[in-house]
């Protein structure tokens, strides 16, 4: 029985993780930028939430607000910040043989979106700390996070049943527009050949603003349940990147059903593991990690593009 | 008026000038061939037609408009399309994806799916095929039904024939006569100078970035052209008679 809950924790703890990927993922698929400061920056959707809450705000008032709000932020962002840096990589038409050619020669700016999103993070992160103290704190949720309903002989939490529901609910959202509409058809081809992309008539640097618009109204949402979940603190965003960022390589890069399972696969290993060892669950995850970069590097479910 | 008139063209890649003055008219329904050897400027040309490399100078004009500074994604909104050296097809959507993404820029006109399928039947077959795993030649007929679905002003032509097997080029050419016959304005780029005179009206020739020949395609014959090509000005033949 214990192992059985151990499960069902598992999984359910895989939502929150995927949830927290998912922006993580979708920035990666279309962009090959690692966002770093993606961690930190779902902690500030936690603080702006816990913010909003107390200043007498009801909590789905609250998200209602921080997700249009992250939304902005993410546009404003990829064109302000990661699109400068994207150009030096060979910006729009990096795929074209003379561009790749002329960036070739200055191949040190591939780094540049990773470095620009590094010291985002870190700015943030002591930002934070200066605004609102090294102190944990915890979104009041009026009793939601400690809810369980029955389940068999188990008893299961609410919120973590919600997080999982939204993951999936916020990963299929994203699946379908992606696959049915203009829009998120545009972005694949964007994600395929930038370049070719503008000769059809799509602005690839306004496509890259939507996407990271639309990863970073995910991340606020995820940020938003790990903040009525756990105890967070300006300095949690690195172990939420961590997290995320162990979830996307597992399930393969750029896929986003692959982060659902890559997420459910690290909460397993997480919540088995302390099972087995109460201390030892976050260090399963690792092993289960590196375990997949070791045997199948691609991830479980490789996929070059989001599609 | 013309509906693609570009002066005093040029176009550079550092210190490289690639196009050196070019100048050109296209009328309403006719074909130019763009023709000449490797490195004669013909595919810069189109990028600064197109919009994907910005001209250093000269002017480009669209119905009397000029859209020489405009990037390539605003270009192609005003019917200026382009079907690229190398195809650049998609490889991960479907093939009628592709096509779909000709349709982003939203201008109305006699081309849609149904229209191109009807053209390359082929390509109707394979809709849910990824672009990634067709051949070249199918890839092609892909690309040029995408340009198409943009219902182009102009519609732009690099290299159609390029490592494709010459049977599937002289299919391909097939199509592409039969879309200018329709009335299509089209600037085509093309090595295949025997598919190159076929299909347009009037031919111009270049010659390290700068115009050496123009001519109308018919009646004309393949040295001239070739002598364009290569530079080689014919002194006059000897006169046995002279001692």
């Amino acid at each position: 029985m214990d192992w059985l809950n151990a499960g069902v924790q598992g999984v359910l703890l895989g939502g929150q993780y995927a949830l927290l990927a998912c922006g993580l993922s979708l920035i990666f698929g279309v962009m090959r930028i690692v966002n770093l400061a993606h961690g930190v920056l779902a902690v500030l959707a936690a603080y702006l939430s816990l913010v909003l809450v107390q200043r007498g705000l009801p909590l789905w008032l609250a998200v209602v607000v921080v997700v249009p709000v992250f939304a902005a932020l993410g546009y404003a962002m990829q064109r302000g910040l990661f699109n400068p840096a994207l150009a030096q990589v060979g910006g729009s038409d990096r795929s074209t043989s003379r561009s790749a050619s002329r960036s070739a020669s200055r191949s040190a700016g591939e780094l540049a979106p990773l470095l620009v999103s590094f010291g985002v993070a870190v700015a943030l992160t002591n930002l934070l700390q200066e605004v609102f103290s090294a102190d944990t704190r915890k979104i009041p949720t009026g009793g939601l996070a400690s809810a369980g309903v029955p389940l068999g002989e188990l008893s299961v939490g609410v919120l973590p049943l919600i997080t999982l529901a939204v993951a999936v609910a916020v990963i299929a959202l994203v699946q379908l527009f992606l696959a049915r509409t203009a829009t998120g058809r545009a972005m694949r081809a964007v994600a395929d050949d930038a370049g070719a992309a503008a000769m059809m008539g799509v602005d690839p640097k306004h496509m890259y603003a939507v996407a990271t618009a639309l990863a970073f109204a995910t991340l606020a949402l995820a940020g938003v349940f790990v903040g009525m979940s756990t105890q967070f603190s300006p300095g949690y965003g690195e172990l939420v990147l961590l997290f995320a960022f162990e979830a996307v390589i597992i399930g393969g890069l750029g896929s986003l059903w692959g982060t659902l399972a890559g997420g459910v696969v690290l909460g397993l290993a997480q919540t088995i593991g302390a099972q087995i060892d109460p201390q030892s669950g976050v260090l399963a995850g690792h092993l289960v990690f590196l375990a997949v970069l070791v045997v199948r590097p691609g991830g479980l479910m490789p996929r070059s593009v989001p599609a | 008026m013309s509906v693609l008139e570009v002066a005093g063209l040029e176009v550079r890649y550092g210190d490289l000038t690639a196009v050196d003055g070019v100048a050109l008219s296209l009328a309403e329904g006719e074909t130019l061939a763009v023709l000449g050897a490797n490195g004669a400027g013909k595919s810069t040309l189109l990028a600064a037609l197109a919009g994907t490399h910005l001209p250093a100078s000269g002017q480009v004009l669209l119905d009397g408009e000029p859209v020489t500074r405009l990037p390539a994604h605003r270009r192609v909104r005003r019917g200026i399309a382009l079907v690229p050296e190398g195809r650049r097809i998609f490889g991960s959507l479907s093939v009628e994806e592709n096509l779909l993404m000709g349709r982003f820029p939203k201008r109305d006109g006699p081309w849609d799916l149904r229209a191109v399928y009807d053209m390359f039947p082929l390509v109707a077959e394979m809709k849910d095929r990824r672009g990634g795993v067709l051949s070249g030649g199918q890839q092609q007929a892909v690309a040029i039904g995408r340009a198409l679905l943009a219902n182009p002003r102009v519609l732009l032509l690099d290299e159609v024939s390029l490592g494709l097997a010459p049977t599937v080029v002289a299919q391909l050419y097939d199509a592409v006569r039969r879309i200018t016959a329709e009335g299509t304005t089209a600037l085509v780029v093309e090595q295949d100078l025997d598919q190159a005179l076929s299909v347009a009206d009037r031919v111009q020739c270049l010659l390290g970035g700068r115009t050496v020949l123009e001519a109308p395609a018919a009646g004309l014959d393949r040295d001239t052209v070739a002598d364009a090509y290569f530079g080689i000005t014919r002194s006059p033949r000897p006169d046995p008679t002279e001692a």
